[in-house]
């Protein structure tokens, strides 16, 4: 309850404070439903007990990587077996490493089984252009010949450039492409909701 | 004020507080603590890659990069090379000897006609001190150095101290003596700067013949006897006596040396339980290392060798971010 009064009073100030104009899309115990429903797709998608035993998580830096720890909890508690969870940095495996240029800061890479015959699920927060998932795709590939891989994400906002859709979506938005989805989660920032704002240049209207 | 936040969260994932911008590997003289720990972290995360079955990443693909050894090596040349080869980079080695350096070509002349054919990173050793900033000025390419005469050999000097803070968890605070020819050896230089940096304690000892003064202005302390420092530090840095640099006599036998100041079983008796012995390498066994410390439990002389690697990767990928200099024209 307190948590939604928070949000109230913040949305009414955002737009007088900054002049972004910022819309929750996910409020944080939504969150954590879209997370239990993703968890009970994957275990029905994992019927059998062979297929269960295949599962892998495997979170995208940065956001990623705490829901995929999440939903490690969520699907651990439901059929009583600790699932083997990895990172994935994909910088290094960027194909605009070359136009960016001072170039990002590459994080942990951990990937703790071998993953030839596993089913992998990668999770991370937006599926946006799809560019990081064809990055994580090619990574993952030196890791083993995987017996699949699917893609969770908690928001599908649509603009895809490549050939790429997810297996579980924890929300649809439509967005147009200069829009900012942030996901803002309790281990990396403090807090758990989802959000819609305009790029900041629309400070210069104010 | 949560928009504050928000706002200070998306500043900070396009500039993530810090921002690599150096283009040339130089020395460890002119960087700064932040940016060490800066190489030092983006190591960290190259470290996974050598343990992979593919153990190869395709960042620097299409890249050119050029070993430039106009002085002998085995280990700096192989690990950059291999490095380069993890990043999935061309490498070109080029080796005086066989090269137009011997035919009376300048080495200015030499590297201008590599780059012509479109190189990336030229990583450099050379007997002068002053090489590779040199090079740095004439040429556009990103410039590494890989050891210049007895001045600087900055990824040697990173890659001791990646290996302190991994193993002991910190730089700040620990107690390093650095031990032999402190005159010829561009390691011990580049270890001092960045130790010093990052906050340790360095503590150079050996024959006052092969100590300069002057590093006390590095804030280093100077100690002729080796057996006084050993039971106070953390990590004990051997250096190479270099033989080939002797001729002028600064001590007056090997075996003099040796028995003064060469690191034995003996002597680190009275050293903490979890001393740490380093090495640069090549080592001359028996003369400043015995070779039962050398393959003792307390070594760590060939972790050094795995993590130059990763090192050396960190190193590639940072100053492959450049923009190319728009202003030469």
């Amino acid at each position: 309850m307190p948590k939604d009064k928070r949000l109230l009073s913040q949305r009414s100030r955002n737009p007088a404070k900054s002049g972004i104009n910022s819309v929750p899309i996910i409020s944080g115990p939504d969150i954590d439903q879209t997370l239990v429903r993703i968890a009970g797709d994957i275990i029905s998608c994992h019927a059998s007990s062979k297929e269960k035993d295949s599962l892998v998580l495997i979170g995208i830096h940065r956001r990623g990587v705490p829901l995929a720890k999440r939903l490690k909890a969520i699907i651990g508690k439901k059929i009583k077996r600790e699932l083997p969870l990895g990172t994935l940095d994909i910088t290094l495996y960027r194909d605009d490493l070359d136009t960016v240029g001072h170039l990002p800061i590459v994080k942990n890479t951990d990937i703790p089984v071998d993953l030839t015959d596993k089913s992998v699920v990668l999770v991370d927060d937006v599926l946006f252009t799809g560019r990081t998932i064809r990055s994580a795709l090619n990574e993952l590939a030196e890791f083993g010949r995987t017996r699949r891989i699917q893609l969770a994400v908690l928001i599908d906002r649509g603009h895809r450039e490549l050939p790429i859709c997810a297996d579980y979506v924890g929300k649809t938005v439509q967005t147009k492409s200069d829009e900012i989805i942030m996901v803002r989660l309790k281990e990396t920032d403090g807090t758990d909701e989802v959000i819609i704002a305009n790029k900041p240049h629309s400070k210069e209207a104010k | 004020m949560p928009i504050n936040r928000i706002q200070k969260k998306r500043s900070n994932m396009t500039d993530k507080k810090f921002t690599w911008t150096q283009k040339h590997l130089l020395g460890l003289e002119n960087l700064s603590a932040q940016e060490i720990t800066h190489i030092l972290d983006t190591a960290e995360s190259f470290k996974e890659i050598s343990t992979r079955n593919i153990k190869k990443v395709p960042t620097l693909r299409g890249k050119v990069v050029v070993n430039m050894f106009v002085e002998p090596s085995t280990r700096t040349k192989m690990s950059f090379s291999l490095a380069a080869k993890r990043l999935s980079a061309d490498i070109v080695d080029f080796s005086p000897s066989t090269s137009s350096l011997s035919k009376g070509e300048t080495l200015k002349d030499t590297a201008r006609n590599i780059e012509a054919m479109g190189i990336d990173i030229a990583i450099i050793r050379h007997t002068a001190p002053g090489t590779p900033h040199m090079l740095s000025r004439i040429i556009d390419a990103s410039v590494i150095n890989a050891g210049d005469g007895a001045h600087e050999h900055p990824t040697q000097g990173l890659l001791d101290i990646f290996t302190m803070r991994e193993q002991k968890g910190r730089i700040k605070g620990l107690k390093v003596a650095v031990v032999g020819d402190i005159m010829h050896s561009r390691v011990a230089r580049s270890n001092i700067w960045g130790l010093t940096k990052l906050g340790a304690e360095v503590i150079a000892v050996g024959p006052p013949t092969l100590i300069p003064q002057e590093i006390q202005d590095m804030g280093v302390k100077i100690a002729y006897d080796i057996d006084k420092v050993i039971p106070e530090v953390d990590v004990i840095n051997i250096l190479r006596i270099q033989l080939e640099r002797q001729r002028s006599k600064f001590f007056p036998t090997v075996r003099e040396y040796a028995r003064l100041f060469g690191i034995n079983s003996e002597r680190l008796k009275r050293a903490k339980k979890d001393v740490m012995i380093m090495h640069p390498g090549p080592i001359n066994r028996g003369v400043e290392i015995t070779p039962d410390v050398a393959d003792g439990t307390h070594s760590v002389i060939l972790r050094q060798v795995t993590n130059g690697l990763s090192v050396r990767m960190a190193v590639l990928y940072l100053v492959s971010g450049q923009p190319k200099a728009e202003e030469i024209e």
